[in-house]
C-alpha cells in the first residue's frame, strides 16, 4: 500500500483490514475510534455494528470465525478490562484468532483516575494469558504491525491485541 | 409465524417440561445440518445426550456468550439455520445480546431458552425468573417480537419447526423441571471447535 505520512491512521487500519479479508467489525464505541468507526460504516465492504458489551463482541467474532468469516473487535481500555473470563475460557483455549483493537486511554494525559487505573491492567492480563500484543505508537509502523500480526493470528490460530496509543491516535484531549 | 403476542400462555401457566426430552425433540427436527450452540452446564449435557452431531458446538466456559456465538455463526453462514440453547441464568448475564439481535435481525437464528428459575449447576440458587423476571417479556421489549412461551411439548415442537423453517429471529422459551443434565461433554475446547468447523464445512 502507498501510505504517506499524512494518511490518517484510521485509513491505514481500514485498508489493512480490507486487504486481509476482515469483513465483520463489532465494536463498543470509543471517542478516539470514532473516525475509524465512521469510515467503516461508510464502506459497504464491511458489516459493522455495535455490541452492548465487549464480551458479547468477543462471542460474535468467535462464532463468525467458526463459521468461516474473518472479523475484528474494537473497544477502549476500560472495555478490555471486562474481558479476562471470555479470553481465558473461550478465545485462548479454543484457539480463536480474535483481532482485538484497544484504543488506549488512561495514559499520556488522562484526566479520569478510573481510566488511569484500568489502563494498568491491560498488559498484565494479556501477558498472563500469553496473548500476542503490540502497542502501536508510530504512524510509519502501523501497517507493518497490523498486516504481519493479522496474518500471524490466522496462520497460528491465536488471538492478537493492538493497543492504539495516544501517540498514534492523538488520544482524548485533557479537559480544561 | 403462528405464535403471536396474543397467546395467553406466559411464564406462570406454561407447563413444566423436561429439558432432555425437549432437547431430543428439537434435535430430531434438524434435517438440514443446522448449527447448534449449546450453553454451559446442563444445557450442554442434555445436548450431548441427545446425540452428538458435527454441527454442535459445546461452549465450556464464558457463561453468557452462547447467543452471541450463535449470532456470529448466523452472520457468517446466512444459508444455514443456527440454534442457540441457553439457560435462564446465562441469559440474565447477557440481556443486551437480545437487543443486538433485534437490530441485526438475522433470519436464520433461533434462540431456545430453558428456564428452571435456578442456577442449577452451582447448587440451584434461585434466579430472578423464579419470582419476578419474565425473559419472554424482556426479549419482546428488546425488539424480538417473535418470542413466546411453549405451552406444552406439542406446542414446542410446532414452534421449533416454524422457527427453523421460517424467518427469524425467534425466541422459544420453555419452563423446565429441576432434573440435572444427563450426558457429559468432552472437555477439549480445541477438538470441539475443530469438529464444529469441519461440521460447518469451514476450512481454516
Amino acid at each position: 500500500m502507498t501510505h504517506t505520512p499524512t494518511t490518517p491512521w484510521h485509513e491505514i487500519v481500514l485498508e489493512t483490514l480490507k486487504a486481509n479479508d476482515i469483513k465483520l467489525i463489532v465494536y463498543v464505541p470509543d471517542r478516539v475510534l470514532t473516525p475509524l468507526i465512521k469510515a467503516l460504516h461508510a464502506d459497504a465492504y464491511f458489516n459493522v455494528f455495535a455490541a452492548t458489551r465487549e464480551e458479547e463482541a468477543i462471542g460474535v467474532v468467535t462464532g463468525a470465525w467458526m463459521g468461516g468469516m474473518r472479523s475484528a473487535v474494537l473497544m477502549q481500555t476500560s472495555g478490555f478490562a471486562t474481558l479476562p473470563n471470555a479470553l481465558a475460557s473461550l478465545v485462548v483455549p479454543s484457539q480463536i484468532p480474535a483481532l482485538i483493537f484497544v484504543s488506549e486511554r488512561g495514559t499520556l494525559g488522562e484526566f479520569n483516575l478510573g481510566q488511569a487505573m484500568v489502563c494498568k491492567t491491560v498488559r498484565p492480563v494479556l501477558d498472563s494469558l500469553g496473548i500476542e500484543n503490540h502497542t502501536v505508537t508510530r504512524h510509519d509502523e502501523l501497517e507493518f504491525i497490523l498486516d504481519r500480526s493479522i496474518k500471524q493470528a490466522f496462520a497460528t490460530q491465536a488471538p492478537v491485541t493492538f493497543i492504539l496509543s495516544p501517540l498514534l491516535t492523538g488520544g482524548k484531549v485533557f479537559a480544561k | 409465524m403462528s405464535q403471536t403476542n396474543s397467546k395467553p400462555v406466559g411464564l406462570h401457566n406454561a407447563k413444566t417440561m423436561s429439558r432432555l426430552d425437549l432437547t431430543k425433540r428439537a434435535v430430531a427436527q434438524l434435517k438440514k445440518d443446522e448449527a447448534v450452540i449449546g450453553g454451559i452446564g446442563n444445557t450442554n449435557f442434555d445436548l450431548w445426550e441427545a446425540g452428538q452431531r458435527p454441527q454442535n458446538f459445546y461452549m465450556l466456559g464464558s457463561m453468557g456468550l452462547t447467543i452471541p456465538i450463535a449470532l456470529g455463526v448466523a452472520i457468517a453462514q446466512p444459508k444455514r439455520h443456527v440454534v442457540a440453547l441457553e439457560g435462564d441464568g446465562s441469559l440474565l448475564m447477557m440481556l443486551g445480546c437480545l437487543a443486538t439481535i433485534a437490530v441485526q435481525a438475522p433470519k436464520n437464528l433461533t434462540i431456545v431458552l430453558w428456564d428452571n428459575g435456578a442456577y442449577q449447576i452451582t447448587g440451584s440458587q434461585p434466579t430472578a425468573t423464579a419470582t419476578t423476571a419474565d425473559l419472554v417479556a424482556i426479549a419482546r421489549a428488546s425488539g424480538l417480537a417473535n418470542s413466546n412461551w411453549a405451552a406444552d411439548e406439542e406446542e414446542f415442537d410446532r414452534m421449533f419447526a416454524d422457527a427453523i423453517n421460517g424467518g427469524g429471529p425467534t425466541l422459544i422459551a420453555a419452563r423446565i423441571d429441576s432434573e440435572p443434565g444427563v450426558g457429559k461433554t468432552d472437555r477439549d475446547p480445541v477438538q470441539i471447535r475443530a469438529n464444529f468447523m469441519r461440521g460447518l464445512g469451514v476450512k481454516r
